[in-house]
């Protein structure tokens, strides 16, 4: 086969697999919805992550606003501390909340945020001050089995 | 010339000079003390049987092995398979023709012919074609320079490498058997280009062969291999004239004499034997 | 016994100077790469020999492993209520795992091969040594060039299988059974990351390129001039390099998806 038509045949076979390549890149994975626009921080104090990951995705109303970016451990407050990347052109009030919640059929948990009702917006470094932890399984079943038994003691003394 | 003087291996005309030398493939010694040289268009024969150490001592003059003891010079100069850059030079002075012409399978004719151009001459795209050609027609194969590899015939695959061992116009060229397994035609056409290309090119050659009567007759030196060493040396007529019960056994093709037609019995073969005939009974 | 202890100890050492070999090639490979590089159409030659020669078979049973992949993960996920996943598990089995193993695999045996018995071939031949006679470096010319279309090649082979397998998953799943095309692609989309399945997937189908070319090309080196010989290196093409494959995979699944 002469070089030209061998050169042709190679560019189209480095063609198709750049074809597949961003495939996979944007149908098949979050890079489509990954925005490579410009971020701002903001940090979250909570007293249990539970299975918060980074990367996990940020939510307002159901819409990825951002990611998270970094977890650390606070050994004085004992506290773990979340930093958010925002996307810039979301703003949101700095009484916001932030809450970790769980994500459909995996269980893999994100961070929901609540707006506020301040005039003032969060800017790049704050902390946000109003935070929920994860919901661990453990505390709710001893909460409830402890309602129940409260409940049941209760009962016979208000008779 | 009966002998060898030390006059005749330090002339400048010999393009390959062996002296006094040992080869052989690590703890193997297959040749020792061999003397020999070729000189500018002359036609030099190495014959021996099998096993005689001829492909060694082709090995040995291409720099593919290294020789051990003695002196191995091409063109003037040492041939060092250590020295690689003197070695690239000197290879790209030779021509090599193999046995079974080994010619590259992925190419056809003409870029088998053209490899050597294109890896070591700057020549335009048209230079190179009307070389090829040429060459090829020296050869009388200009008309399949289209073909295939596969769709040569062995003789004919031969004449191509041929014609790829001359494209450089080397002022050496080795030849591997090149009588081995044609038919009269394509040995009568190969014998004469040999002696041709030396007429012309003012090429030496080192011709490695057991058919006597093609290289005898185009030979201007012959030099017979056997028991390890250097047998015998001298013209096709002296060698023909020679007393000499190996030389004789040679040429004559004796089944016995000095090369035994019985092969030896070892303690390995007693032993085995005993295992057999102690099975049986 | 002490005989049977020799025997051990004498494998060992076989085994590690065939080892120490094997690096050298490599190391040989990577030293003549620079001069080799300068000639890209001899490259560009060799990934029209290993990659697109390979297409059909990637491109078929990369469309049946998804085909598979749908039918086997729509049973499994629906008694749990979870067909909806069904995406996601075909994109993610595939882009981590079954994309780069299956294709080095059917690499090894279809360009590993084919590899071995043509270098085989040219060295019983004599083709090697005429090269060699001619002042030209072998390595250079024939092993280096496609050495680098194997690891141009496999990537790309990796990454069509997955794409091939995820549109055949698609099509069993979607098309033939009936889950939710927007849950199929959605979920995935949520689950399958670029970073950590897309690229390490891509990374490991690069390492497994260099593995099986490597020793495809070393097993034709050093085959035995014979067509025995020849045909026993191909046999250890195929056997050596799948499970080189697949304990390279056992390494970077565990280094990459801890």
């Amino acid at each position: 086969m002469s070089r030209d038509k061998v050169d042709v045949w190679v560019g189209l076979f480095v063609v198709l697999g750049a074809i597949a390549l961003v495939f996979l890149a944007l149908k098949a994975a979050n890079l489509g919805t990954f925005s490579m626009g410009s971020t701002y921080s903001l940090t979250a104090r909570f007293d249990n992550i539970g299975g918060l990951k980074v990367r996990a995705p940020i939510k307002s109303a159901g819409v990825v606003v951002g990611r998270v970016s970094a977890i650390g451990f606070d050994d004085q407050m004992y506290q773990g501390i979340v930093t958010l990347d925002i996307q810039s052109q979301y703003v949101f009030p700095t009484d916001s909340s932030a809450k970790i919640l769980t994500s459909g059929l995996l269980g893999e948990q994100y961070i929901g945020l609540e707006p506020g009702g301040e005039e003032e917006n969060f800017a790049d470094g704050n902390t946000i001050r109003y935070t929920q932890s994860a919901v661990v399984l453990e505390n709710l079943i001893s909460q409830f089995l402890y309602g129940k038994a409260a409940e049941g003691a209760s009962a016979p003394a208000s008779n | 010339m009966p002998t060898q003087t030390l006059s005749d291996v330090s002339s400048p005309e010999a393009v390959l000079s062996f002296h006094d030398v040992t080869v052989g493939y690590g703890n193997r010694i297959i040749l020792q003390s061999i003397t020999m040289q070729v000189k500018r268009g002359q036609v030099v024969a190495v014959i021996g049987g099998s096993g005689s150490g001829k492909t060694t001592l082709l090995r040995a003059a291409t720099g593919q092995i290294p020789i051990q003891q003695g002196e191995l010079s091409a063109f003037g100069q040492p041939l060092d398979t250590h020295d690689s850059r003197r070695l690239y030079e000197q290879r790209q002075r030779m021509g090599v023709l193999f046995q079974q012409g080994a010619l590259f399978t992925d190419l056809d004719v003409f870029e088998n012919v053209a490899f050597p151009l294109r890896e070591h001459a700057q020549l335009s795209e048209s230079e190179v074609r009307e070389r090829v050609l040429s060459k090829l027609q020296d050869v009388g194969l200009r008309g399949a320079a289209h073909l295939k590899t596969s769709e040569i015939s062995g003789g004919m695959a031969r004449r191509v490498a041929l014609a790829r061992a001359i494209v450089l116009e080397p002022e050496l060229i080795f030849y591997d058997e090149p009588f081995a397994g044609l038919d009269p035609i394509s040995l009568g056409v190969i014998a004469q280009l040999i002696r041709s290309m030396s007429q012309t090119l003012g090429c030496g050659a080192l011709l490695i062969t057991h058919d006597l009567e093609e290289s005898f007759a185009i030979a201007d030196q012959v030099y017979l291999l056997g028991r390890g060493s250097l047998v015998a040396a001298g013209t096709p007529q002296a060698l023909q004239a020679s007393t000499d019960p190996f030389v004789v056994q040679f040429l004559k093709g004796q089944p016995d004499g000095p090369v035994a037609f019985h092969y030896p019995e070892t303690a390995a073969f007693q032993e085995w034997l005993a295992r057999q005939q102690g099975g049986q009974s | 016994m002490v005989a049977w202890l020799g025997a051990i100890g004498a494998a060992t050492r076989s085994s590690l100077v065939g080892l120490g070999s094997f690096a050298r090639f490599f190391g040989l490979m990577l030293a003549r790469s620079g001069a080799a590089l300068r000639r890209p159409g001899l490259v560009v030659q060799q990934v029209h020999y290993i990659g697109n020669f390979s297409l059909v078979i990637i491109l078929v049973s990369g469309m049946f492993v998804g085909f598979v992949l749908g039918l086997q993960g729509y049973y499994t996920l629906q008694r749990y209520g979870s067909e909806e996943a069904l995406g996601l598990l075909v994109a993610l089995s595939l882009v981590r795992e079954l994309g780069p193993v299956v294709t080095a695999l059917l690499f090894a045996g279809r360009a590993g091969t084919s590899l071995t018995a043509e270098i085989g071939l040219m060295k019983a031949g004599e083709q090697l040594a005429a090269m060699e006679v001619m002042a030209v470096d072998p390595v250079r010319r024939v092993l280096v060039p496609r050495f680098w279309a194997g690891i141009i090649a496999m990537p790309l082979l990796a990454a069509l299988f997955s794409m091939v397998g995820i549109l055949g998953g698609w099509g069993v799943g979607v098309l033939m059974i009936g889950v939710d095309e927007g849950a199929f692609w959605s979920q995935m989309q949520n689950g399958v990351d670029f970073v950590d399945d897309i690229l390490n997937g891509v990374i490991k189908s690069v390492v497994f390129g260099v593995a099986v070319t490597l020793i495809a090309l070393y097993q034709g080196y050093s085959a035995r001039p014979t067509p025995e010989g020849v045909s026993r290196a191909t046999t250890r093409t195929v056997v050596l390099g799948s499970l080189t494959v697949l304990g390279l995979d056992f390494l970077l699944t565990a280094l990459m998806f801890s």
